[in-house]
């Protein structure tokens, strides 16, 4: 858990709407309803960039139709919202990613009669073998293609999945396709990454190489991360920020800690998972009742 | 039976106008569904405006023959931006409803009393291929080897026709390879996962439309010139249906499979047919039970069985990857 005070928004007020000192993405009075139904209604948010931003919330809370909206998806009801200054609310979804704001699914989009490879090639933006005339005049992409190929391979060594590079994307593990499709969005370069839910279904094993890979996309590649997750020990883990919706608005922001210590959250999410992690005190206690039992038992044998 | 006479008919029907005509219109089929999951059911549609095409510029209008081909080739192209503007940024139902309702209003408006002066009505056209024929650069008279002999303007006329099979062949098997065609497969698989990687996937489908409609209008164009005519109710939805069997038969999002599946398509037909013709003729199947005069529905019938089973045994086509079928599954 990163240390109270410190880090580039310890001076932020930890309150929903709260303006950040350099924001890439800035949204203002979004809304989308299903029918009668409000799933997405936030009043302001600013993403930080530069730095890896955690939303949360409880299950139909709208953090995968605010994923869709910001993105091109879906449209909004009403709204307006810039991506790095530019306006982008309306844009078309491929515009968007153009842009360098990609996304990633919660169910996952393997392109699965492609191999691993090709999917992972599919994802380098600006290919000049893409246009109909130039496709059929192979030296004008060659060099290209094969830059991005070994870009793929580099990209598919990091996430585990060098092995299967000439499989079909449809041969994959659930997991598997998780990091594929993570990787592949990594493949456009982006400036902000959103991924949804992108360790659900990964082995743990896995989860904490995945954590460095985030870590790194903000350390060394200085890109922007908004993510979506239920696991609390991961936000607390990589995250400098966290957001957490409910209903489809935005109850609160802050840094880890004061978001740990957010009674508002705990009453609306938090509370009914049960998987914030303990404070020390309390870990202290537990262990201490443990020890207690397994003294007990041993002395009685 | 006469064996060695369906033997050597089976065999020219493998090489004849059907299998090239079916071949384009399967290729054509290919880019839209085999490449780009595009439910094109108006393929007929693009066949016979590639007929009419030439028929009209050079008949009606007193064209030259290129001037024909070029009607031909541009017909499609509008054909597929009508077809493709309202529809492509549905879903694909979308598509497979309007084209074909499209291709078979088409047919009508082609047969329609009102544009008689034009497309010659329900009887259609017929004389404009002599332009094809007078440039056949081949030596007149009859010859050929073993059962393939034919006369100097159908030698002509197989030329061409296979030269543009081949052609339409090597630009998809030059565009499939391309960073293009991956695109294209990558919409077939999950058009939102190529849109969330900057692909305009409106843009690709209309293109993959266009594409595959222009092959499919030559098929027309060499149907036109093979028979020396046009005939509005040649082109029926059913020739839509028989290239996508001839494309599934072959193994569809395979180079030759569109190519190898029509030729397949057309000597299975004709095999049955002399069969039952013969049979008939030689009283082994008595005409109380079937007469000459039912075979073409019954050959048709016997094609569906046969395709049935080759759902069963081999879905994946001649060219078909099993393991690919075996991925849609999970
Ligand atoms: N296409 C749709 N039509 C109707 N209702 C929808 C649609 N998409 C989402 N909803 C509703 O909007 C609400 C928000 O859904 P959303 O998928 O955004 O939640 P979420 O926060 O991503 O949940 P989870 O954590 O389970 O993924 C839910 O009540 C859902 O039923
Ligand atoms: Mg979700």
């Amino acid at each position: 858990m990163p240390a109270e005070g410190s880090g580039p928004l310890a001076d932020v007020a930890p309150e929903p709407g709260v303006a950040k000192p350099d924001p890439i993405l800035v949204v203002d009075g979004v809304t989308r309803r299903f029918g009668g139904l409000s799933a997405v209604d936030v009043d302001h948010l600013e993403v930080q960039r530069g730095l890896i931003t955690a939303l949360i919330g409880p299950n139909g809370a709208g953090k995968t139709t605010f994923f869709n909206v910001v993105t091109g998806f879906d449209g909004a009801n009403s709204g307006r919202w810039t991506f790095d200054g530019r306006s982008v609310g309306g844009m078309a979804a491929h515009k968007v990613a153009r842009l360098g704001m990609v996304r990633t699914f919660q169910l996952t989009k393997a392109l699965a009669k492609l191999s691993v490879i090709e999917n992972m090639k599919l994802g380098a933006v600006g290919q000049r073998g893409e246009g109909f005339l130039s496709a059929l005049v192979p030296t004008l992409w060659r060099v290209q293609e094969r830059e991005i190929e070994a870009r793929a391979d580099s990209l598919l060594e990091r996430f585990s999945l060098g092995h299967m590079r000439g499989e079909y994307a449809g041969s994959l593990s659930g997991g598997q396709r998780k990091l594929l499709e993570m990787a592949r969005a990594l493949m456009a370069e982006p400036a902000l990454v959103m991924l949804d839910e992108p360790m659900a279904g990964v082995n743990p094993a896995l989860t904490q190489s995945l954590l460095e890979h985030v870590k790194a996309l903000r350390d060394e590649e200085h890109r922007t991360v908004v993510f979506v997750e239920h696991d609390m020990d991961v936000v607390y883990d990589i995250s400098d920020w966290v957001v957490v919706m409910a209903n489809g608005r935005i109850i609160a922001e802050g840094t880890p800690t004061a978001i740990g210590a957010n009674k508002d959250v705990i009453d609306a999410y938090l509370g009914t998972h049960h998987d914030a992690p303990l404070s020390e005190a309390e870990e202290e206690r537990v262990l201490a009742e443990i020890e207690a039992v397994i003294a007990k038992e041993s002395a009685s044998d | 039976m006469d064996w060695g006479g369906i033997f050597e008919n089976t065999l020219r029907a493998a090489i004849a106008k059907d299998a090239i005509v079916f071949a384009l219109a399967a290729i054509g089929l290919n880019v839209h569904f085999g490449y780009t999951g595009l439910l094109n059911f108006g393929q007929a549609g693009f066949v016979a405006l590639g007929a009419y095409g030439t028929a009209i510029t050079v008949d009606y209008y007193g064209q030259s023959l290129w001037l024909g081909v070029l009607a031909t080739i541009a017909s499609a192209v509008v054909f597929a931006l009508l077809l493709g503007v309202p529809t492509l940024r549905l879903r694909t139902d979308y598509l497979a409803i309007v084209t074909i309702a499209a291709s078979e209003g088409l047919r009508l408006l082609l047969r329609s009393v009102t544009l008689g002066d034009f497309t010659g009505g329900s009887t259609g056209l017929s004389g404009f291929a002599g332009d094809f024929y007078s440039i056949n650069p081949l030596p007149g008279g009859r010859y050929g080897f073993g059962p393939f002999r034919y006369s100097s303007d159908t030698w002509w006329m197989l030329t061409v026709g296979w030269t543009l099979v081949l052609l339409a062949t090597l630009l998809v098997w030059a565009l499939m390879r391309s960073p293009w065609g991956r695109v294209l497969k990558s919409i077939r698989e999950d058009e939102n996962a190529a849109r969330s990687l900057g692909k305009n996937v409106y843009y690709y489908k209309m293109q993959s439309l266009v594409l595959g409609g222009v092959i499919g209008a030559l098929g027309g164009f060499v149907n036109a010139v093979a028979t020396r005519s046009v005939q509005p109710d040649n082109y029926g939805t059913a020739i839509t249906f028989f290239a996508y069997t001839a494309l599934i038969l072959g193994g569809t999002a395979r180079i030759w499979g569109p190519v190898v599946g029509a030729m397949l398509f057309w000597v299975v037909i004709s095999f049955t047919e002399g069969v039952l013709r013969e049979a008939i003729g030689n009283e082994v199947i008595p005409s109380s039970f079937m007469s000459t005069t039912q075979v073409g529905q019954v050959r048709f019938m016997l094609v569906g069985l046969g395709l049935a089973l080759l759902m069963i045994f081999r879905p994946q086509g001649i060219f078909g990857d099993r393991r690919e079928l075996a991925l849609d599954a999970r």
